[in-house]
């Protein structure tokens, strides 16, 4: 069980918080119609070996999605921060 | 072997004696023995029968790392198989009986096995039912018999009468181990001021300690050291707990065995608890575990190792034997020797090395021990007891040289060096490294927030143990010095543990993995087959696989095979520890989490009524819903059928609490539910509700659901039941991460608004009775809602239809719900209202021709549904893009239409559908996803999904039921069977 930190909560179990998604792909903009762009953004993924970004949702808690950067050969995580506070 | 009780010494209970059970024989025993002592005491040598030959085994261990003395304990219900003579602490009556034994422990029919072992050797099975012979038959004709003979103990099948229980703990320091370092690590982070716990699996602290000869000066530091810790209210002492696995971030699983050491637990004490620490940092004082060394008949009852039969003389007072050979390959096993000889054993020493510390060599001399250096034991004589062994001598490196020489002994200690328990730190951070002057793996001293001492790192004595463990702790306050004990840790060691004749072959059987029956032999073949890496070793050979994890077995079989392949240990490899350390009962795991309190039961406020009115109920999702209504001596067929035919004559109610609720709120909510819905959304007036349909991002059909415009910025969505908190959470996403721009809240009301349904002809008249307001189709239009008081609760109705028929929904403050409901049958009375349950109102929405989870299932596209009619080609919105695939369009996709099966029997969900006259295989051409009877048509219909659908209305396929064994013949038809054009719903 890894233990994430919630920038509202503080440090909680991950059985409060399900996986969403990987926090490195952008949704394309909602009037974009190129079906490529969608197919990427919806169906393709690196699986990266090493320090990763992640959505992750304090689903029994604050109901923040949380953006954790884990490290996915070692389950450290370096940070977290609230999706809505993604620069750019 | 003649092990006796002593008549002095011990850490034992003498004042009180209790009687134990073992294989119909009683054994007195005292407080604070194990069942393996108090049975030793009393002469037991045979403790079970090995697990593939069937051979005797006695006890080789006095720890956890025991292989050989597994028992069942207890009998009926709190039967219990596989537990380890060595750790179940003695309590009067306690009942033991062997496992895997017929007709006896000391006459086993199965120990044929052992002249039949040239056949069983590693990969035997693979061998047997892969090569010769096809298929899996004769691997299932032969299983019965192999899984009887074979195996360890059998568990019972009644239910377990004690219950369990879960505790989280946090902690700053989390010390695992009870030693001298342990104890002063965690005296040391105590005084500092950190929360500490303290784990040990011994129902004592004081590891290694205890098996000092009882009076010592360490006894005098535990007593002391114990009586401070117990002291400091920030350390908790968890005894009788095993920390069995290590998880990221420092969590760590504990199980107490809190009431394990009784005959029952006390009233209201859980059996066992599971402990789930998170600490911010974790000392490992775990210690070390002896190895066995490895030689023809090394199993034979009466060869133990060397720790253990220093722990059973001087803890539990027991003399496992008067003629003693002790063999050592270190010089931990000189105190076992010194000790054996000061308590009247006569004893030889060989030792595999000829050179080694001179000073206790003199010690062992003086204390009479016959002292063979450059020797070591090539076999061990005696089939059920220890009769003797042929030495044999040995060189600088250890191979044999000389010829045999007989002795007659009754007991061999061995001690082929130290195996450091580091579980729990490999479960944590994987492959630990070798350290060749140990011959062993060590973890490093620090590693993250983990910091190792004591034997777990090679500490050559206990004082340097304590030392390591009071720098860990924090070093605050005084250590108390402790003496430098002669208990060195493998020190001056050599890495042999495998003694052959020069031909390196063993005369007799040598076992590696007491546990699985894993001969030297069985390595040597798989090298000689070709197996490189340790993990297929042992996988072909099970060695290590045991309930033992290969507690005693892995590092000798990783050294025979690094000298087979003439590679150094770490070239090997080692195998990784994974959780748990020792065995867990799945009670302690399970807790309270079963049966109702598995999950939570969410019930609606109007609940205790239909349970009061003869409702049976039905699971949707954690929701308990009103299934029927049975009249008396009705099925659940007769029940809906009346039920629906009820509503579609008078008027009926359904309690659709259940329903997601999502406020969504905000000045750019009208912009949000366009995105998220197929249709359009941003003309939708106040005081209007829409039906919309909502996809997923690769253009499926998530969900539906109708939305009501409450206000300017205030929307009130309603989704299904199922997919509530999916919806949400997705529309959370969206606007936390991808369109931060709109200003919208979402929020889940769903268990603030309790919900009625009422259809049916007389609904308009009975809410009109109720509440008084106008609700004439001028008035109140489908499709619109307005705000009604009854009873002084302000509700909202809102006019919508799911079963064709004229239909409300009311939406109740949550706590009012059972209040609005009665007064709903009380003004239903003159029109004869009824309330209906689930069944009744899936009937109705399948005469309709309504979709619901059945069809919206993840696989199916509005185009598929019959729902492209809601999709707006105006605008984007979610899965606008990927919906229109091209596979996705293809128009041979099966897609919704209605069928009405031909004859009384009605079809069942999932049924395949064929056209006539086909070959009933595969997959068919579509699927019957609802099926209802229906009391407007009279007769059996269906959902279905078929291939090109709308395109076949007319046409009679077949619907074939495999799991049944049902073919019916069905006509294809539009979906909606029942008032097609809306007349009653809008009306």
């Amino acid at each position: 069980m890894l233990r994430i930190h919630c920038p509202v909560c503080g440090w909680r179990d991950e059985t409060e918080f399900t996986y969403g998604a990987d926090a490195t792909v952008r949704r394309p903009d909602v009037n974009n119609v190129d079906p490529k762009v969608w197919l990427d953004y919806v169906f393709m993924r690196d699986n990266p070996r090493g320090p990763h970004k992640e959505y992750w949702h304090h689903v029994t808690g604050c109901r923040q999605w949380v953006v954790v950067e884990r490290d996915t050969l070692t389950h450290e995580i370096s940070g977290s921060y609230l999706a809505r506070e993604v620069v750019g | 072997m003649t092990a006796r009780r002593l008549s002095y010494g011990g850490r034992i209970d003498r004042y009180r004696t209790i009687t134990v059970e073992f294989d119909g024989r009683s054994f007195a025993a005292h407080p604070g023995d194990s069942l393996a002592s108090a049975l030793l005491a009393g002469g037991q040598t045979i403790f079970a029968r090995s697990f593939k030959y069937h051979r005797p085994r006695g006890l080789m261990a006095a720890g956890v790392e025991e292989p050989n003395a597994l028992v069942h304990l207890r009998d009926g219900a709190r039967h219990e198989p596989n537990a380890q003579a060595t750790m179940v602490e003695v309590f009067d009556g306690l009942k033991a009986t062997p496992q895997n034994a017929w007709p006896s422990l000391r006459f086993d029919i199965g120990a044929v096995n052992g002249m039949l072992s040239r056949f069983f050797g590693a990969g035997f099975y693979y061998k047997t039912f892969i090569g010769p012979f096809k298929g899996t038959g004769f691997w299932m004709f032969c299983e019965k018999f192999i899984r009887s003979a074979a195996g360890m103990g059998q568990a019972t099948t009644l239910g377990d009468p004690d219950h369990y229980e879960k505790i989280n703990a946090f902690c700053d320091v989390l010390v695992v181990g009870a030693g001298p370092a342990g104890i002063a690590a965690a005296l040391a982070a105590g005084r500092k001021g950190e929360n500490v716990i303290l784990v040990e699996q011994d129902h004592s602290v004081g590891g290694a300690l205890l098996s000092a000869v009882p009076g010592g000066v360490s006894d005098v530091w535990l007593k002391k050291a114990e009586s401070e810790l117990r002291d400091i209210s920030n350390v908790r002492i968890l005894t009788r707990t095993t920390a069995f696995g290590a998880y990221d971030t420092e969590v760590f699983g504990l199980v107490e065995r809190s009431q394990d050491h009784v005959k029952a637990p006390e009233v209201g004490k859980p059996r066992q608890r599971y402990w789930l620490v998170r600490s911010k940092r974790a000392i490992l004082a775990t210690g070390a575990i002896e190895r066995p060394l490895v030689f023809a008949g090394n199993d034979v009852p009466g060869v133990m190792l060397a720790s253990a039969v220093r722990k059973y003389l001087n803890r539990y007072a027991v003399l496992p034997g008067d003629r003693v050979l002790v063999a050592t390959n270190n010089d931990s096993a000189y105190v076992a020797a010194i000790d054996l000889a000061k308590a009247g054993a006569k004893v030889m020493l060989c030792d595999l090395r000829q050179k080694g510390p001179k000073s206790l060599f003199a010690r062992a001399r003086a204390a009479g021990i016959d002292l063979k250096l450059g020797h070591g034991i090539v076999k061990a004589e005696g089939g059920k007891n220890v009769r003797g062994a042929r030495l044999i001598a040995v060189d600088a490196k250890g191979k044999a040289s000389g010829k045999e020489i007989s002795v007659s002994c009754d007991l061999i200690a061995t001690s082929g060096g130290w195996a450091p328990a580091l579980h729990l730190w490999s479960q944590r951070f994987g492959k630990p490294e070798y350290h060749s002057n140990l011959d062993a793996f060590l973890p490093p001293a620090e590693r993250g927030a983990f910091t190792c001492v004591g034997s777990l790192v090679g500490a050559t004595s206990a004082a340097e143990s304590a030392m390591q463990g009071h720098t860990a702790g924090g070093s605050v306050g005084k250590l108390d010095p402790l003496p430098e004990e002669d208990d060195f840790w493998g020190r001056g060691l050599l890495p042999t543990t495998v003694i052959t004749r020069a031909n390196g072959t063993t005369p007799g059987k040598a076992f590696v993995d007491f546990q699985h029956d894993v001969k030297l032999a069985d390595i040597d073949q798989a090298h000689m087959e070709g197996y490189v890496s340790v993990e297929h070793l042992k996988r072909y050979t099970t060695l290590g696989m045991a309930a033992d994890q290969g507690k005693t077995s892995n590092l000798n079989a990783l050294t025979r095979m690094a000298s087979l392949r003439g590679v150094d240990v770490p070239n090997v490899g080692a195998t990784t520890f994974r959780p748990p350390y020792t065995p867990v009962t799945i009670g302690a795991i399970v807790g309270n989490d079963h049966g109702l309190h598995f999950q939570p039961t969410r019930l609606s406020t109007i609940h205790d009524w239909h349970m009061e009115n003869g409702a049976e109920t039905i699971e949707a999702g954690a929701w308990l819903r009103p299934w029927y209504y049975p009249a008396k001596g009705e099925t659940l067929r007769d029940s809906y059928i009346r039920e629906a035919a009820h509503v579609r004559e008078h008027v009926g109610i359904v309690d659709v609490s259940t329903l997601g609720k999502i406020a969504v709120q905000g000045p750019d909510a009208a912009e949000f539910l366009n995105r998220v819905y197929t249709n359009g959304f941003k003309t939708l007036p106040v005081g209007r509700l829409r039906y919309g349909v909502m996809l997923r991002e690769d253009g499926f059909v998530l969900d539906d659901g109708a939305t009501a415009r409450l206000g300017e910025n205030d929307y009130f969505m309603s989704t299904t039941t199922a997919n509530a908190a999916k919806v949400l959470a997705g529309a959370e996403l969206l606007l936390q991460a991808a369109w931060r721009d709109l200003k919208v809240h979402v929020t889940t009301v769903t268990d603030q608004w309790a919900a009625i349904a009422i259809a049916g002809p007389k609904s308009r008249a009975v809410l009109a009775d109720l509440t008084g307001a106008d609700l004439s189709k001028e008035a109140l239009p489908n499709n619109h809602f307005t705000n009604v008081v009854v009873d002084a609760v302000p509700c909202r109705l809102h006019r919508m239809s799911y079963s064709g028929e004229l239909a409300y929904e009311i939406y109740i403050p949550a706590k009012s719900g059972l209040k609005v409901w009665e007064a709903l049958i009380k003004a239903g009375v003159p029109y004869k209202l009824k309330p209906y349950g689930t069944e009744a109102m899936g009937a109705l929405r399948i005469e309709k021709g309504h979709v619901a989870g059945s069809e919206i299932e993840g696989r199916t596209t509005m185009k598929d549904l019959g729902l492209e009619g809601f999709a707006s080609s105006k605008k984007a919105f979610i899965g606008s893009v990927l919906r229109r695939r091209p596979l996705l369009e293809d128009p041979d996709r099966p897609s919704l239409v209605g069928l009405e099966i031909v004859g009384d029997v009605g079809a069942k969900a999932g049924s395949l559908l064929f056209a006539m006259n086909v070959p009933k295989k595969g997959h068919g051409e579509g699927w019957v996803s609802s099926a209802t009877y229906s009391p407007a048509l009279k007769k059996n219909i269906a959902l279905a999904l078929l291939s090109r659908g709308p395109q076949r209305f007319g046409e009679t396929i077949e619907v074939v039921d495999f799991v049944g064994n049902q073919t019916l013949q069905a006509r294809v038809v539009l979906h909606h069977f029942f008032d097609p054009e809306g007349h009653r719903q809008n009306g």
